[in-house]
């Protein structure tokens, strides 16, 4: 059964595994207690003559339902440490390297170009368009100019605001090819719901294609703002 | 006590009504003034819902509505979705939790003539009253309303070229920062009121959960209210004096602003939760006619949630570029805090259990409460796992869990305690059946509209959009939106009847006696309405804890807190602590 969309990333496979655990668990959560509250409230409905049993508690019971719901939690919050850990606690080394630029509401994408260096006259720049390879690592610096926007990916599980004054680094390494759309996720203004943006991933020899084909078209007008 | 207060007797309709220092006075004028705002709230919740469910069609009443309510412009809709939750947490849930059932239960329940400050108590309303006034005033401004959401997350709060609004938005953190203003004022008056002014006898651990919970609340408010108003004071300043706290072009830090609203905001979470957890648990044992399961451990939860609420509020901010490593800590302190929750259901259902359970409107919603409030909290687990959350943060999971909290949790708690208390609030009867018909639809319709928004959030759908059909990937989603909005409409329409029952029965309802439901809690010895003062020549001393109910032996299924003599001392785990002198 498939309760999430599709997911295309190396780390979506986990996510999708961490939340379907988390479901499972608390899917057990659900069922017993909400069936235990029914079934209590029309079991113990009032009827002439029986009176209330009269209890104040019982605390081996109450030891028990405080101890496995902390046993549970715990091993859930230590799993998802672990996934957590796994897509956060590095950036795998690569040289595909494209910084976004978010600002109200249009998302700039930039490629080095020839020369391999970024902030240079040959960038490749493009609006509301991402294009990358599939199968290999992508590095995204992530900046805003004005206020918080949020880079979202459904297809990837990839969420990161982008915050003005700070340079986040996140990656993502794509495993099917397709268009997949990019969301802003963080409410920026008026344009919010429009500020929406294609990605394209492709097979490397198509992206390396698209990429010449762009540093050709490259026009020094172009070139970063100051 | 309060000796001077009974020398000022028969003050005019302006002293009565208007400017009063009777607490349950006040707490009336909490309790009206909210609920004015909830249908103004419940309205602008109807305009976002049309506008989702139905993008491209012009919303009905277009040409009565003041443009600058037309969700169709997507500037407006910020504005109306913005002011929707603004309204329902610091105009409503807020103020009705604390400030009506806080000044009304406080000293009924513990035994005393009145709030330990009276003047602040006055003073207190009409500081909140003046903040909502602010608030309701940013409608009618050039540029319109906030819209910056609840969360107000600068820069885009802090500069108005962001969103065009210039003063509505000022309005709004002036209001925000009246209404905590009042907030901070009512919880030093409830916590020394608690502290100071208990009945003989009426040990701490003799109080009702409705007073534990309302006590705890306050010292929650008193500690992250300020951090608020401190934040919200820097906003200010940012936007009209030309600070740069959270400017990063002038050295500021926009993090910041989250630390500080989180701090603040999560515990409020809990400001706008336990009082209902309170209220339904005295509920749940009056109507189960059994003690309440677990008392002290009840107490306990209730502090170790409100202690533990202080250090999970980062769980807001695990995609906000905080560093990660960060996340993890406040991942494991939220999973924590989950356990006192789970703690508190299962103490519920060992209430019921072997009960004898009458169905009254109140219980009814009681029941709701418990059974959305599963929910709510279940689906925090998913959040709180930070990579779970990456994808669901900013989704309408997220819209889903809050409601259920919010609305499931904290709006059927209110609706059970005024279902229960009305009689004593007013000398009236609520007619039961037109209630009972409200509680039961208003939960089917509530699960018809909001669990589908879990799913909606499964699929990626972002919150705060004004047209889901611009996104390919949430277009299959629309007909679920439909869905929603319709249920919604619905779930509106039905509160119709609990307005028009509340509204009537002012006049017309049956009068109530002193005791309707045979409960035990002290503010059930007082007349329907307590007159000032409360209790006549003398207080009540207490001589047990509130929850006898079904004592093996006695004729009554009931044993009053302050009934002397026979019958047991409480027996069981309730633990005596000394008399105070
Ligand atoms: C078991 C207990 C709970 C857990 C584990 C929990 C967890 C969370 C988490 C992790 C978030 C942030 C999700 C995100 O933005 O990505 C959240 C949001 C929220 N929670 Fe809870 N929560 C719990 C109970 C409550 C209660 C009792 C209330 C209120 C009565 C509440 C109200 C909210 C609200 C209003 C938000 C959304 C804030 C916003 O972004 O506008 N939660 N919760
Ligand atoms: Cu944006
Ligand atoms: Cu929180």
């Amino acid at each position: 059964m498939h309760l999430l969309p599709e997911g295309v990333s190396t780390y979506s496979g986990r996510i999708d595994l961490m939340f379907y655990v988390i479901l499972a668990v608390t899917g057990v959560a659900f069922v017993v207690t909400e069936t235990v509250l029914f079934y209590f409230a029309w079991r113990y409905r009032h009827r002439e003559g029986v009176r209330a049993h009269y209890t104040h508690g019982n605390s081996r019971i109450e030891v028990i339902w405080t101890i496995v719901p902390a046993v549970m939690l715990v091993f859930l919050g230590l799993a998802s440490r672990k996934v957590w850990d796994e897509i956060k606690g590095h950036v795998p080394p690569t040289d595909q390297e494209i910084v976004v630029l978010a600002s109200q509401f249009d998302w700039e994408v930039r490629y080095k170009g020839a020369d391999g260096q970024f902030e240079t006259a040959d960038d490749v720049v493009v609006h509301n368009e991402m294009h990358v390879p599939v199968n290999a690592p992508v590095k995204i610096r992530l900046r805003s100019k004005d206020v918080i926007h949020s880079f979202f990916v459904p297809a990837f599980r990839l969420k990161q605001d982008a915050v003005p004054g700070l340079t986040i680094d996140i990656w993502v390494q794509p495993t099917k090819t397709g268009e997949y759309e990019i969301a802003c996720a963080e409410l920026c203004g008026f344009g919010h719901g429009t500020m929406r943006g294609v990605l394209t991933v492709m097979e490397p020899e198509a992206y390396r294609k698209w990429l010449s084909e762009q540093e050709a078209g490259v026009v020094p007008a172009e070139a970063p703002a100051a | 006590m309060s000796a001077q207060h009974d020398a000022q007797h028969s003050p005019s309709f302006i002293g009565k009504y208007i400017f009063s220092q009777d607490h349950k006075i006040i707490g009336i004028q909490f309790l009206f003034v909210s609920l004015a705002f909830m249908v103004l709230g419940g309205f602008l919740a109807m305009i976002v819902r049309w506008q989702l469910g139905f993008p491209d069609k012009e919303i009905p009443l277009a040409n009565v509505l003041p443009t600058s309510w037309n969700p169709a412009d997507p500037a407006q809709y910020n504005a109306v979705f913005t002011m929707h939750a603004s309204i329902m947490i610091f105009l409503v849930i807020i103020p009705i939790l604390t400030g009506a059932f806080g000044n009304f239960l406080i000293p009924l329940m513990i035994g005393a003539r009145d709030m330990a400050f009276p003047k602040l108590n006055m003073l207190s309303f009409w500081v909140g009253f003046s903040g909502g006034a602010v608030i309701a005033s940013s409608f009618f401004v050039e540029g319109g309303t906030a819209a910056t959401g609840w969360t107000a997350y600068p820069p885009l709060s802090a500069d108005p070229q962001y969103t065009g609004v210039a003063l509505g938005q000022t309005l709004w953190i002036v209001g925000v920062l009246l209404v905590g203003t009042a907030s901070i004022m009512g919880a030093v008056n409830y916590i020394t009121t608690i502290v100071n002014m208990r009945a003989p006898g009426m040990h701490f651990f003799r109080m009702p959960l409705s007073v534990w919970a309302l006590f705890i609340t306050a010292i929650l408010q008193l500690m992250a209210t300020p951090v608020l108003a401190s934040a919200l004071g820097m906003l200010l300043f940012d936007r009209t004096l030309g600070t740069h706290f959270f400017n990063p072009a002038g050295g500021g830090q926009v993090l910041l602003w989250q630390h500080l609203f989180w701090f603040y905001s999560h515990p409020a979470v809990y400001i706008m939760i336990l009082p209902s957890m309170g209220f339904v648990s005295d509920i749940m044992s009056t109507f189960a006619r059994k003690p309440i399961f677990g008392y002290k451990a009840m107490v306990f939860s209730l502090m170790g949630i409100a202690g533990l609420g202080f250090i999970v509020w980062g769980h807001h901010m695990f995609q906000s570029g905080m560093n990660p490593t960060l996340g993890t800590t406040f991942m494991i302190s939220t999973m924590v805090i989950a356990v006192p929750s789970a703690i508190k259901t299962f103490n519920w259902l060992g209430t019921l259990w072997g009960g004898a359970i009458r169905f009254t409107p109140a219980m009814l919603h009681a029941l709701a409460f418990v059974s959305t409030f599963i929910i709510g909290g279940l689906s925090g687990i998913f959040m709180a796992s930070t990579p779970v959350d990456m994808f669901i943060h900013d989704t309408y999971f997220i819209v889903a869990h809050l409601h259920y909290v919010l609305f499931g949790g904290s709006l059927f708690g209110v609706f059970a305690a005024i279902n229960f208390w009305y009689p004593k609030m007013f000398g009236r009867m609520l007619n039961p059946t037109v209630n009972l018909v409200h509680a039961v639809l208003s939960f089917i319709f509530f699960n018809l509209t909001f669990f589908p928004m879990h799913i909606l959030g499964m699929g990626g759908h972002m919150r705060r959009i004004y047209d889901p059909t611009l996104y390919d990937f949430l277009k299959p989603m629309q007909p679920m939106n439909e869905f929603i909005s319709v249920n919604a409409f619905i779930l509106g329409g039905v509160q119709i009847l609990f307005a028009a029952n509340f509204i009537c029965s002012l006049f017309w309802g049956k009068k109530a006696e002193r005791n309707p439901w045979h409960a035990n809690s002290l503010e059930w010895a007082a007349p329907s309405p307590p007159p000032h003062g409360n209790w006549g020549e003398k207080v009540p001393t207490v001589y047990r804890g509130p929850f006898e109910y079904s004592l093996p032996g006695m004729t009554e299924d009931y044993m009053p807190q302050d009934l002397p003599g026979a019958g047991a001392p409480t027996p069981g785990r309730t633990v005596m602590t000394p008399a105070r002198s």
